[in-house]
């Protein structure tokens, strides 16, 4: 029956897969996505031609200084580089350490997978913040490893590992790991095994079965991990704060102490637009070739 | 003659149960009344409500506890208004936050003194006090008053206690002759590499720094000669300690044998059994702390409060538990000798051993200069 022939009410009336209802339906999260983000990153960027006066007042006459100071101080290249070498090997390690698990979860033949799964979020259970400062007892200098190469003769004197640019990316690592595990086991469950038994069957060695088959499948989950850990860790403030000396602050760091210390709104803002744009933009690649599907997948566990 | 809502909603209903209105009219006055009273009610009822508490920030860790105990639980007590508190690490953080909220969501702040005043004064953040409403202002000392009405002539805070950030050591390292003898020149020892601490604070940072480069803090001639100083201590410090709470942590724990300390926070340590002393060396940083009350707060309210916390024997209470002196005049008021004991107690009343930092100096170079610890503390 085509639309012309349809009963008035029939036309009137809307179907299951009617653009309209589809929406309805998104109108509230799109609601809830302009009000709490589109809006207050356009506030933010309006708010980097501000004039900063003094600390905690602004005036609303425009200016691009916080944008040439942003552009010409090298100070600020520096850390946003640092930020992202910190991230990328925070992300580069997450990756290399990931793996493993990942794979062993995925093929073993335990009958109780679910509890492994289950330990890999258990952290998320506890607090972000009591987790990264539990590695103030195990790094400082009256930290569990310290004290006990202190008590077997291995060192005479404590190590310096807390406050370090290690015990940052050990931090980071530790908030990071589960989703880079759970970002390649989604990916290595979707691979179909008879592949992996064809690829024996036809004279491949188990290492050359994983080269070939399994790795390459699971590319994508890693990708998507790579990319999150990237962006976690590229955006992450209070790791480097806790675990960190003030030489090891990441862009994060330098956002909330020119907003919250030297309350300088307006130059605050312009940094959190570059960090913004920077991350975004990573994101954006990320999705150009490889699409989001794996992230949601790897998220949803 | 004015109506109150219900009156009208009442005449409504009459005149549609009349059939002066139509059911579609009386239907859609009355959606427009429930809105108007639905948009209203979440800040009209804010405003015309008993208050039932108020809100007040403050440092937490020993100072905040002792203001708990013997302040604000009496105080619940005798008034059923509960006071709903909140801790900052850092100062700024509470200006920021009050900035980005309504007036009156924070309400008294602990505040870290004149050099703080000017800059609430500054974001449009401060009140109006009616002292006549604060009796036991009476025995506060003038000399304590008189900075914070230099800036505002009518008060929107009140002064309540003071200390100093001196220099804390461990005993079991450092001798107190060591340190007396040393002063502040402890802080960029070598031989103390990796164990020396210090507040994450410019004003603390550069007032060290003038000291240690032999100046004057509030009259800093050479202020390249500061940085340097402060970037000696930066590269032979371990941690920058952010709270009173880490400071406490950090030296009870041996991470750190010497820093700058706030005298109550050591005077805290040391009645918990831990070996650390505490020195003032001269032209050591002297600071007052005040009760300050934010535009919008409910004035009525924190007058009362703040009478009541300076009540002798509540603020007597409140200074041997949080161990700095209070803002009481010694000519005018009994303290007793544990608060005579206290390291900065001035017996005078006059405030005039103690050095404070000139808050219009400060004022005028503290955007400059807190920029520059910032980047100092990050290894520029």
């Amino acid at each position: 029956m085509t639309a012309d022939r349809l009963p008035a009410t029939a036309k009137r009336g809307w179907s299951l897969y009617d653009p309209r209802l589809a929406w309805l339906l998104v109108a509230p999260a799109a609601l809830l996505l302009i009000c709490f983000m589109i809006l207050p990153i356009v506030v933010m960027g309006i708010y980097t031609f501000y004039t900063f006066v003094t600390a905690g007042v602004e005036e609303a006459s425009l200016t691009v200084a916080n944008w040439h100071e942003f552009f010409t101080d090298s100070y600020y290249h520096g850390f946003l580089l640092k930020t992202l070498r910190v991230g990328m090997v925070t992300a580069l390690i997450c990756a290399v350490v990931g793996y493993f698990p990942a794979y062993f979860i995925w093929a073993t033949a335990f009958r109780q997978k679910w509890l492994l799964l289950l330990l890999l979020i258990v952290p998320f259970w506890i607090s972000f913040t009591i987790r990264t400062f539990s590695w103030i007892h195990i790094l400082g200098e009256q930290g569990l490893i310290n004290v006990w190469a202190m008590k077997l003769g291995l060192i005479e004197a404590p190590m310096q590992m807390l406050y370090t640019e290690g015990a940052v990316i050990m931090g980071l690592l530790h908030f990071l790991l589960p989703y880079m595990i759970l970002n390649i086991y989604v990916s290595l469950e979707g691979i179909d095994r008879t592949l992996v038994q064809a690829a024996r069957s036809m004279g491949c060695t188990n290492a050359q079965a994983f080269r070939e088959v399994t790795l390459p499948l699971s590319l994508p989950g890693l990708a998507a991990g790579l990319m999150l850990c990237f962006v976690l860790a590229a955006g992450s403030y209070v790791t480097p704060q806790l675990l960190g000396s003030g030489r090891d602050a990441l862009f994060g760091n330098l956002i909330y102490d020119t907003i919250m210390g030297q309350l300088n709104w307006p130059m605050g803002a312009t940094l959190s637009i570059v960090l913004f744009f920077i991350l975004g933009s990573v994101a954006a690649i990320y999705t150009r070739f490889m699409g989001m599907s794996q992230i949601v997948k790897g998220l949803g566990g | 003659m004015k109506l109150s809502s219900t009156t009208r909603l009442e005449r409504l209903k009459d005149r549609y149960q009349q059939g002066d209105l139509d059911r579609r009219r009386f239907l859609g006055l009355t959606a427009a009344a429930a809105a108007s009273a639905g948009i209203f009610l979440p800040w009209g009822n804010k405003a015309l409500a008993q208050v039932k508490n108020v809100r007040f920030d403050g440092w937490g860790g020993t100072v905040q506890e002792a203001m708990d105990k013997y302040a604000f639980q009496p105080y619940t007590a005798k008034t059923s208004i509960s006071v709903v508190q909140g801790t900052f690490g850092d100062e700024t953080e509470i200006i920021a936050k009050a900035k980005t909220s309504a007036p009156g969501d924070f309400q008294i702040v602990h505040s870290s003194g004149v050099e703080y005043y000017v800059r609430y004064v500054n974001s449009g953040l401060t009140s109006e006090i009616n002292e006549a409403n604060i009796p036991n202002m009476a025995n506060v000392m003038q000399a304590m008053i008189d900075p914070f009405r230099k800036i505002t002539p009518k008060l929107s805070a009140v002064p309540y206690n003071y200390g100093t950030t001196g220099i804390a050591y461990n005993t079991t390292v450092i001798s107190p002759e060591e340190a007396a003898a040393k002063g502040a020149a402890l802080l960029t020892d070598p031989a103390y590499k990796g164990k020396i601490g210090g507040y994450d604070s410019m004003t603390t940072r550069v007032w060290y720094g003038a000291l240690g480069s032999g100046q004057d803090p509030n009259n800093i001639q050479d202020i390249e000669a500061v940085w340097a100083k402060v970037r000696e201590q930066r590269d032979l410090a371990k941690k920058f300690w952010a709270s009173g709470a880490e400071l406490m942590d950090l030296l009870s724990k041996g991470e750190i044998v010497v820093s700058e300390a706030w005298s109550g926070r050591v005077a805290a340590l040391q009645q918990q059994g831990h070996p650390i002393g505490y020195i003032d060396p001269p032209g050591s940083y002297a600071w007052m702390e005040d009760l300050l009350v934010l535009k919008g707060s409910p004035m009525a309210e924190c007058e009362e409060l703040i009478n009541f916390m300076l009540d002798v024997e509540t603020s007597i209470a409140v200074s041997e538990g949080q161990s700095y002196p209070p803002s009481l005049d010694p000519t005018k008021v009994e303290l007793t000798d544990k608060i005579k004991a206290m390291p900065a107690f001035d017996p005078t009343g006059k405030m005039e051993s103690l050095t404070f930092a000139d808050p219009i100096y400060w004022a005028e170079h503290e955007t400059d200069w807190a920029k520059q610890w910032d980047r100092i503390a990050k290894g520029a």
